[in-house]
């Protein structure tokens, strides 16, 4: 290892400096603050945990992402956090044992073997919320809609949001009778709607000619509210389960227009993200600039099995650096006090008074060449008789920063 | 105005056989790439951008959205994963088969024989699913040498007509899969800008005779 790459961080992890670290600790507050104002209590999950728990229920294709390592204690197989959605599900089903519903929140690092997306991050700063204990399209608007107040509150505008729901897909398929590899087949087609992909390989199935139809309809049922009305006619009569995931969509779909209604929505009933552990609604919002989703969510019911106890569940997760790029900086306003260094009880007063005021005072150091501007300071202390005083900085330059 | 459309796509024969199903979704280019050094191009349209880039690029552009639309070849697909895109239509263009090529006149050689391509991540994947243990080696092309000079046993490459490998001695052994262009589309532009891609995409359908 030469001189030069010693101090190199690995790809893809990432230290936060400033400006940017306090602008995180802020967000990351104003979130905290925000979800608590809605009762979620903050939940803090541990680094690392066995393997097992990590890597159940929505855990389940976290296997590659997951960094593990062999606890010395026990002998057992330990992942580092991925996903904090496991743990927190775990926390919920094992430890709080609620009868009613619980709203949990959670924020912090979780780290991942291969960076995901573009100039991607092996090391980002998760936060989310899960509400557990109720079944029914209120939850889900009540998550959905704090996954909207959380970009508002990271200054993000001009959000567009995507919505799904994988019970129309699953439940076509066990209609349409096909088997494991069968549906593997058509979900993976259907994730990058590769039409003639889905079409050929229908036909090639010999279905039923109404399961044909409405499969290979689903991958086309995508864009703006026009897609539901087409789907509520299109999948009428398909059963229970499909009818009842047209009305959750169709009720979230109201009340979001009525409450947001500059919100962009666009449906797409073909979008099977989660997959394997999701069970119904999906959510995600996209920003324009940026080619994958900034936020994400969705239903996930029964996932608390493993744990002992299903329970029904949604919620949404973010990377809070991801947000702090897109937000918009505030243009750097340099706010503090300056004060001198110079022994004097009353200056010693005036500092602490003023640090309780909530301002931020900076002290020179003795033979220091700091300057007001270059210690971010817009502010001075003057002596005015027995009393130190703030002042605006003067305007002429002051040799050497030494201000008496 | 609206948001801005861009369009990936790679020079030469990609380039000349989309153009008349661009024309068709009312999208015509007012440079040309052949003579143009400009590496992104206007359009008739004032709010639709052509990037001229290289083949394999085209489906990372469109993934980080770089690019909101692309056309790109489906061995160039498969080689990338396609993870997350879109491709809702086979253009039928650029038509031609990828395949295991090798010297005729020599013995199928079982055990690890060494494959030469470009495409490891489809020569990889297509040789462990028969169960069929091999060495691959990285080329960047003229992939056809690699045979003739001891280099490797097999290729996998692209083969159009099948001239390349005739002259330099070599015959096709195995299918791998038909190849022809994809049209691409980054999921982010999929849900943000709906009306105008769907738009584009059924024109240049109707094109396509699809």
């Amino acid at each position: 290892m030469s001189v030069e790459d010693r101090w190199l961080l690995p790809e893809g992890i990432e230290e936060i400096l400033p400006p940017a670290a306090s602008r995180l600790e802020g967000l990351r507050r104003r979130l905290i603050d925000l979800y608590t104002s809605w009762g979620y209590e903050l939940v803090m999950p541990p680094l690392i945990e066995f393997l097992e728990s990590l890597l159940t229920g929505t855990g389940n294709d976290l296997e590659l992402q997951t960094f593990k390592l062999t606890d010395q204690l026990s002998g057992r197989m330990m992942g580092v956090r991925a996903d904090m959605t496991p743990q927190v599900t775990r926390i919920d089903a094992h430890l709080l044992k609620r009868d009613g519903p619980a709203r949990l929140c959670y924020m912090g690092t979780v780290l991942r073997t291969r960076a995901d997306g573009f100039g991607g991050s092996r090391s980002p700063y998760q936060a989310g919320v899960e509400l557990y204990g109720h079944r029914g399209y209120e939850s889900d608007l009540e998550v959905l809609t704090l996954m909207l107040e959380t970009l508002a509150v990271a200054n993000i505008a001009d959000v567009h949001l995507d919505l799904g729901h994988v019970a129309i897909f699953r439940e076509l398929v066990r209609q349409a009778g096909l088997d494991h590899d069968q549906e593997k087949i058509l979900f993976e087609a259907l994730q990058r709607k590769a039409l003639p992909e889905i079409r050929r390989q229908l036909m090639a199935w010999r279905l039923a000619p109404s399961a044909e139809r409405l499969l290979s309809h689903l991958a086309e049922l995508n864009g703006d509210m026009a897609v539901l009305t087409e789907a509520e006619a299109l999948l009428a009569g398909t059963g229970a389960a499909i009818d009842a995931a047209l009305v959750t969509l169709r009720r979230l779909v109201t009340a979001l227009q009525r409450y947001r209604p500059e919100l962009p929505i666009h449906i797409d009933l073909a979008e099977l993200r989660g997959y394997h552990y999701h069970t119904g609604v999906l959510f995600s919002a996209y920003v324009p600039g940026r080619g994958h989703a900034v936020a994400q969510g969705g239903r996930y019911d029964e996932i608390g099995q493993v744990f002992g106890r299903a329970r029904p569940a949604t919620g949404f997760s973010t990377d809070l650096a991801t947000l702090l790029r897109l937000s918009e900086p505030p243009g750097r306003i340099h706010r503090g006090i300056y004060a001198p260094d110079t022994d004097d009880p009353a200056l010693e007063r005036q500092v602490v008074s003023l640090r309780m005021q909530g301002e931020r005072v900076v002290r020179a150091l003795s033979g220091g060449a700091e300057t007001p501007p270059g210690l971010g300071c817009d502010r001075i202390l003057v002596r005015r008789g027995e009393e130190w005083v703030v002042a605006p900085v003067p305007e002429e330059p002051v040799g050497q920063g030494r201000i008496h | 105005m609206a948001a801005p459309l861009t369009i990936a796509l790679s020079k030469g024969r990609i380039f000349q056989e989309t153009l008349p199903l661009l024309a068709a979704a009312g999208i015509v280019p007012t440079d040309d790439p052949e003579t143009s050094r400009k590496l992104i191009l206007d359009t008739d349209q004032p709010d639709v951008k052509l990037v001229i880039i290289r083949a394999t690029d085209v489906p990372t552009y469109v993934q980080y959205g770089a690019a909101d639309l692309g056309v790109a070849g489906k061995d160039v697909l498969l080689e990338h994963g396609g993870e997350g895109l879109y491709e809702p239509l086979d253009l039928r263009i650029a038509r031609c088969r990828l395949m295991v090529a090798g010297r005729p006149d020599q013995p199928l050689r079982w055990h690890r024989p060494r494959i030469a391509t470009k495409f490891v991540n489809i020569a990889r994947r297509y040789f462990a699913d028969q169960g069929r243990q091999v060495e691959i080696i990285k080329l960047y092309g003229s992939m056809e040498l690699a045979p003739l000079v001891g280099l490797a046993d097999y290729i996998v490459d692209v083969v159009d007509t099948g001239n390349t490998l005739k002259a330099n001695g070599l015959a096709p052994l195995e299918h791998i899969a038909d190849i022809s262009s994809r049209l691409i589309v980054n999921k982010a532009a999929m849900k943000m800008k709906h009306a105008r891609i769907k738009a584009i995409t059924a024109r240049m359908a109707v094109a396509v005779g699809d």
